[in-house]
């Protein structure tokens, strides 16, 4: 595995100049992911911020091939590429060996984009997914997406007398990925790079679709300073919120193991769209939050016991 | 000329086996009535490694779509097929492809639009789509279905050209109907389409795909040249059918014609009825009627001055529309007609029939119905202007 001085002295394929927001942790795990990759790269990309900041005509901020074609194809897109290269090399055309990666954000893939993404992933197309979750439609201006986690603020979910924010539990993806019989599934974090950077590798490496949810805070979304967004997603693996995990051919492992979990608040605290649940009357949404961190992380535990002894 | 095998091929036979004389390097399709036994047939050659394609078997025409869009950036020669409810969902991609200036072959067996579900033919899934920057052919039987299919990549690849080609007949009538079908030598076919090289491509430099253009940008511009493109390919459609002529012996134009040079009621048609219209016109004929036939065969870019020039001394037009255009004053076909006319200032009486939805049959005798119209109309009768002439129960009325 690439150690981060190696990585440091490649040259970063997303360049300078992008227009994502000032905080925004997008652009470093994209650097990171293109870092990782031993060979050279096609990008499919789904509509969004990703997509809208890094390719204004006439400029590109994209070093390596990339394509927009739009907001739900993402992984049929990929799916196209990938048969192209293998058809080209069949037919004898001097092609190098690429990896396919898509980037798109969670509305891109927990909501419009299912589909498509389903099905590139029960044809074995040999490419790596990478869910930048954001947890909203953060382009068009943080209305909720099913990966919305409870209780929080979004523009459609406001705060309101009778409703507290949005109400339905976040989806989960990840193991939606999972039930796909893929060779290789993870989530990810931008605070905890090493992790990031090994998964990527075995994203790269296995012969099939790996797909990767990697939580992206979003500062204008999740209403926090800018300077914290690693901050805030390191706190989300400490807590358990997003816990950092590998399912690899059927077998679960937790990657990341604290001694002890942080309390869920302290993730909480920091970010805006959460402030009503720290307010006298909503004890027991904040109850029911941490009751559902904790049962999620109970269930990888029982899972990564059955799955890690056959 | 080589000497052609004469074979008894479905519509979509024919055509799947120009897919695999074409050998294309990407197909990505979904089933649909009535396009699915050509994927059927291809998935054969693939099954049976007839063909070197790489077969994408998606899960929706969305992704159909989104497949080739993506595997012809990647400069792979790239086809789908589909029809009615498939093409509709293709929609969104259909103006990316055709954006992009990506040359995608679409083969489209016409097929009514929901609701109420029909799976029968019309052309309203081809019109549903008119306006998407594709190059648009339709065809009347099952050997132009297959001629289309060969040349189709040589106009879409043509470096004047380099948008979408949608090959489009009709749904059962022609798909499912068994035909003699002069095939073409498989070498004959590789060397007319030849070795196809992308002018840019993913995987050789570093290319962005699909840039935004935000406020301010060039999308205005953008498209200004897709319209040119689209009108410069004219030219370029009839070369490929003249070089296409030189190894098949069949030679196709824009339009075709019969009986035009002195024709006073003209019918307009396209795809598969336009062999029933054929019947009334030489029967007319032998009556002393003066009629004439025009078939359109390249539908976008729309040839409007060789059409104007075949109906410029008519008397009367009656143009037969297989899809509607609610609201508006004439069907697909028919507004093309007289707006070609118009520009020209010819002002002439034109009579809108629409026929076939779902699959309707069109009898001889409305089309006699609609010869009489256009008698009346080129007299200088009262006529209507759009007819609905197949609707059950009319004698009632």
């Amino acid at each position: 595995m690439a150690t981060l001085k190696q990585l440091a002295l490649k040259k970063d394929l997303l360049a300078p100049g992008h227009r994502l927001c000032a905080g925004c942790t997008e652009p470093s795990i994209v650097r990171q992911i293109l870092l990782a990759s031993d060979k050279p790269v096609v990008v499919a990309n789904s509509t969004g911020c990703l997509e809208v900041s890094t390719t204004v005509y006439p400029y590109t901020s994209w070093r390596v091939s990339y394509i927009h074609n739009a907001f739900e194809n993402a992984a049929a897109t990929a799916s196209g590429i990938e048969a192209a290269i293998k058809a080209l090399k069949r037919k004898g055309k001097k092609i190098d060996d690429y990896n396919v990666v898509v980037f798109a954000g969670d509305g891109g893939t927990y909501d419009i984009g299912l589909q498509s993404l389903s099905g590139a992933l029960e044809r074995q197309h040999k490419f790596v997914y990478v869910c930048l979750d954001n947890e909203a439609y953060m382009n068009t201006g943080i209305q909720r997406s099913s990966a919305t986690p409870s209780y929080a603020w979004t523009s459609t979910t406001p705060v309101g007398k009778v409703e507290p924010g949005k109400k339905e539990p976040k989806k989960d993806l990840t193991l939606f990925a999972v039930a796909h019989n893929i060779p290789y599934v993870a989530t990810a974090s931008p605070s905890h790079f090493m992790d990031l950077i090994r998964k990527v590798e075995k994203a790269f490496s296995v012969n099939g679709p790996a797909v990767l949810n990697i939580i992206a805070p979003c500062p204008r979304g999740w209403r926090y300073p800018t300077e914290m967004g690693i901050k805030i997603a390191r706190l989300a693996v400490e807590t358990g919120v997003w816990p950092l995990y590998e399912v690899e051919d059927g077998k679960y492992r937790i990657t990341f193991k604290p001694r002890e979990l942080k309390p869920v608040e302290e993730w909480l605290k920091p970010q805006g769209r959460f402030r009503h649940l720290f307010k006298p009357g909503n004890e027991e949404l904040l109850e029911q939050f941490k009751k559902m961190v904790e049962k999620r992380m109970r269930t990888l535990e029982i899972m990564e016991k059955a799955t890690q002894e056959d | 000329m080589d000497k052609q095998k004469v074979l008894a091929l479905t519509g979509n036979q024919a055509v799947a086996h120009a897919m695999k004389q074409i050998n294309p390097d990407v197909v990505a399709a979904y089933p649909i009535t009535p396009q699915t036994t050509i994927m059927e047939e291809f998935s054969n050659y693939v099954a049976n490694g007839l063909v070197d394609t790489e077969l994408v078997r998606v899960e929706s025409e969305h992704s159909a779509m989104s497949a080739v869009i993506g595997s012809a950036a990647a400069g792979a020669r790239s086809m789908t097929a589909t029809s009615a409810q498939g093409l509709a969902l293709m929609w969104e991609e259909l103006y990316i492809a055709s954006g992009l200036r990506l040359p995608i072959v679409l083969v489209n067996v016409n097929r009514a639009l929901s609701a109420p579900i029909n799976i029968h033919c019309d052309h309203s899934d081809a019109m549903g789509a008119r306006d998407s920057g594709w190059i648009m052919i339709f065809n009347e039987n099952a050997q132009e279905a297959y001629d289309a299919t060969i040349m189709a990549f040589k106009i879409a690849e043509n470096e004047r050209v380099f948008l979408p080609v949608m090959i489009n007949f009709d749904g059962f009538t022609i798909s499912h109907s068994i035909d003699a079908v002069s095939i073409l030598d498989d070498d004959v076919v590789k060397n007319f389409v030849g070795d196809y090289k992308a002018p840019y491509n993913m995987l050789e430099t570093p290319t962005t795909v699909g840039a935004f253009d935000s406020l301010g940008g060039f999308y205005y511009e953008f498209k200004k040249v897709q319209e040119d493109a689209l009108r410069n390919s004219l030219p370029v459609i009839q070369e490929v059918y003249d070089r296409f002529a030189e190894i098949s012996g069949r030679h196709y134009r824009h339009l075709e014609t019969e009986f035009i040079e002195d024709a006073e009621i003209v019918f307009v048609i396209m795809g598969s009825l336009t062999g029933s219209v054929r019947e009334i016109v030489h029967e007319a004929r032998r009556k002393g009627i003066k009629a004439g036939l025009l078939k359109v065969r390249t539908y976008r870019p729309f040839p409007e001055k060789e059409v104007v020039e075949i109906l410029k001394n008519s008397k009367a037009i009656v143009v037969f529309d297989r899809a509607n255009s609610p609201g508006a004053s004439y069907a697909p076909l028919c507004s093309d007609i007289t707006n070609a006319l118009y520009k020209e200032r010819f002002i002439k009486p034109v009579v809108n029939v629409i026929y076939g939805l779902g699959g309707r049959d069109l009898e001889l005798e409305e089309i006699e119905e609609a010869l009489k119209i256009g008698i009346d109309a080129s007299n200088g009768k009262e006529y209507p202007e759009k007819i609905w002439i197949s609707i059950k129960g009319k004698e009632v009325d």
